[in-house]
């Protein structure tokens, strides 16, 4: 990691979490673009919190190899993401079925990982640590004997949460995970500075012309939505956008049966997902049992896309020009590949040419917030 | 958290709903059912729409519709006893637009019956519909209830064999919106006479389910949301104790109770109307049970259009629309109130308001 990028979001996370101890209250501050972080009442932040959180978050001893922490997939050197990779490589170099998707603005989701399984940042990362193929812990006791025995752990827990021996539990683990994620917040953006904060020259023509582009004939603002205020860059929703279900189309009806007739707990849904890529890819239909989400996954974020590539759920795409042309084909990668029969109906052939393809990345490429600039400039 | 088990009426709903449905104990769903053997099911898919614009090229958005029902359709669980195609297939009534429409119905896993629509009929009067689908009115049991499909888009013979120099012209006389030119869609005499004979075979205690395109009742005339002879075939109907009678061609929900007699409408897979008073500010008669669908977001193409599924328990229908990008809707027989009721939205405070000015 650069020392001068510690530095930034260190003090991002310093600034969120001061406000929010000293009012209890959801922190005010935010940075130019985005509204303020969304604090639960029962989890406020304080500086403390955010600290042992961090320490939670990078520590390896909670999988089963010892080898894997949460930052080997969520790594702060790639704006939290494991980029290249396509998908996550978690205990033994075991793969999982999906793309790590970054935690910097996971704070602003409704619902966390790509199928929204999991209500809350508090909830999500319980389930990491016993996947199979991502931390492979048997139980959470083994993290509880070492949180409830670690001298350093000790400490922090009993002055952040007032809590010792088997007062700590996975709860409090889980609350200060989410604590730090919540810091990790990134906007200001040259987009921001020129929407929001009125700096003509924040963008030059082409990114300007991708911006036309965005809110219009690439009807990207649907889903990756813009606000008079502030621009989360995604609706919260899940949608079929012919990525991973178009490989699979002929086994979806085996595939959705066998979800509705077998009773998944929640832990055999979340390990199923991530080690049968074909179950995974039937989408949001594992959670909700609905038709209209077959095949459909959480609209991400498009801030800093240019620094976590590759894209889709699948990380099966590589470059934004590559996105761009999927979204001009109507949800087929491949020019002349068949349509999936549950494609949303938002998605459709744009006749976008060449010239607009580049706009429309040149201006993903204005999203890019100031901490994350020099890793832009890497790719 | 509350598992899933199988029902078809959790399979369809959304997540909100499935989530309380779910939670109950399972046999308290059974219970609902108590005599299975008597129950079954239907789907019913409707007003395709399917468009040629030349050579090997259609409409994509209507295909998409189709192509979306039929999957949804095929992954029923349990599957349907039949499955009802309500009309307008066509849009320009072109052998093209049927075959390439019917292709796509083809991929049913299931029996399935067919409605004529006006877009099927008018370019060649139902000639090549017909040389795919058979008979333009007929009727069969099914499990001891009396199917009856009617073609109801018939109208004055002048107006259909004398007016217009070509068939082409026809057909888009009758296609359009607010048209002074257009006509008034009617069963006719001989399908009414037909009809009389058919009831006879049957006893005033057997549940009738009737298929038209066009409702059998009047609500907008401009649209052709009408059947000039409703009353005549309603007076047919009136003996019978239970009967109910499910149209298309209108895009949108809509429901009655006239005497003993249900009505349903279905939605269509390829676009939805607006309600006549909201667009064309004109004086329409919209049921009074009818709660309006909840507002649709244009971005998302298939949003207000679907296909439904539909229960019949002891004879009475309930019908589940299965709405893309919306909340799913149940339009059920209240025995109570002897009329149909929407589960959800029939509250005043509980609906979601439509779209009611451009």
């Amino acid at each position: 990691m650069k020392p001068a990028m510690i530095g930034v979001i260190l003090v991002v996370g310093c600034l969120c979490a001061l406000a929010a101890h000293t009012a209890q209250t959801p922190a005010t501050t935010a940075p130019l673009g985005l509204p303020p972080v969304p604090i639960p009442e029962h989890n406020p932040m304080t500086r403390d919190k955010v600290a042992l959180g961090e320490k939670l978050f990078n520590d390896k001893r909670f999988s089963s190899t010892g080898e894997v922490s949460c930052a080997t997939c969520h790594d702060a050197e790639k704006a939290f993401t494991d980029g290249p990779l396509s998908v996550s490589e978690g205990i033994n170099k075991l793969t999982g079925t999906r793309n790590a998707p970054t935690v910097v603005n996971a704070a602003y989701f409704n619902t966390m990982f790509w199928d929204g399984r999991s209500p809350s940042l508090e909830d999500q990362s319980l389930h990491p640590f016993l996947n199979p193929v991502e931390m492979g812990l048997p139980s959470h006791q083994p993290i509880l004997d070492i949180v409830r025995s670690d001298p350093e752990y000790v400490d922090a827990f009993k002055k952040v949460f007032a809590k010792t021996g088997d007062g700590v539990t996975m709860t409090e683990v889980t609350r200060a995970i989410a604590a730090f994620e919540r810091t990790q917040v990134a906007a200001d953006s040259p987009f921001d500075r020129w929407f929001y904060g009125g700096e003509a020259d924040a963008l030059d023509v082409s990114q300007k012309r991708g911006y036309e582009l965005f809110v219009g004939e690439g009807r990207c603002v649907s889903c990756h939505l813009i606000e008079q205020t502030q621009a989360l860059f995604t609706d919260n929703r899940f949608h079929n956008i012919g990525v991973g279900i178009n490989q699979i189309q002929d086994d979806v009806p085996k595939l959705a049966r066998e979800f509705l007739q077998a009773d998944y707990t929640k832990t055999q849904v979340d390990i199923k997902v991530l080690t049968d890529k074909r179950t995974s890819e039937i989408g949001r239909f594992v959670v909700t049992s609905g038709f209209d989400d077959l095949g459909s996954f959480k609209t991400p974020t498009l801030r800093n896309i240019a620094v976590t590539a590759p894209y889709m759920h699948d990380g099966s795409i590589e470059t934004l020009r590559e996105v761009v042309v999927h979204y001009n084909n109507g949800g087929v990668t491949n020019e002349g590949d068949p349509v999936n029969d549950f494609l949303s109906g938002g998605i459709r052939p744009l006749d976008l040419a060449d010239t607009e393809i580049d706009d429309l990345v040149a201006f993903m490429e204005a999203l890019t917030s100031p901490q994350f600039a020099d890793q832009a400039k890497k790719q | 958290m509350c598992t899933l088990h199988l029902n078809r009426r959790e399979f369809l709903k959304g997540a909100s709903a499935l989530a309380a449905v779910s939670c109950l104990p399972v046999s308290m769903v059974e219970l609902a059912f108590a005599d299975r053997k008597k129950n079954f099911t239907f789907a019913y898919i409707s007003d395709a729409h399917i468009q040629h614009i030349g050579g090997a090229k259609f409409v994509r958005n209507w295909d998409r519709g189709l192509i979306r029902a039929v999957a949804e359709t095929n992954m029923l669980v349990p599957k349907p006893d039949f499955v009802v195609f309500g009309g307008d297939l066509a849009q320009l009534g072109k052998r093209e637009e049927l075959d390439h429409g019917a292709e796509m119905l083809d991929k049913l896993s299931y029996k399935v019956y067919s409605v004529m629509g006006e877009h099927d009929y008018y370019l060649d009067l139902g000639e090549y519909w017909s040389k795919l689908y058979g008979k333009q009115y007929y009727s069969w049991d099914h499990k001891g209830v009396h199917f009856i499909t009617l073609n109801s888009v018939l109208t004055y013979d002048e107006w259909t064999h004398e007016r217009w120099p070509s068939a082409q012209q026809r057909m888009l006389e009758m296609a359009g919106l607010d048209n002074p030119n257009g006509s008034p869609f009617m069963v006719g005499e001989t399908q009414r006479e037909w009809l009389k004979k058919d009831l006879a075979k049957i006893g005033k205690d057997t549940p009738v389910v009737v298929f038209s395109h066009s409702p059998i009742q009047k609500i907008y005339k401009g649209w052709n949301f009408w059947t000039e002879d409703a009353e005549d075939v309603q007076a047919l109907l009136k003996p019978f104790t239970d009967v109910t009678v499910i149209y298309g061609h209108v895009h949108q929900v809509q429901y009655n109770q006239i005497d003993h007699i249900s009505f349903h409408s279905v939605m269509a897979t390829a676009w939805p109307w607006p309600y006549p008073e909201s667009y064309a500010q004109a004086k329409s008669h919209l049921p009074k049970l009818t709660v309006p669908m909840n507002r649709a977001d244009p971005f998302f193409e298939r949003d207000a259009t679907g296909w439904q599924f539909i229960d019949i328990s002891s004879g009475r229908v309930t019908v589940e629309y299965n709405l893309y990008n919306n909340q799913n809707r149940t339009v059920a027989f209240d025995s109570d109130k002897k009329q149909p009721i929407d589960k959800v939205f029939q509250p005043v405070n509980k609906r979601v308001p439509p779209q009611t000015h451009y």
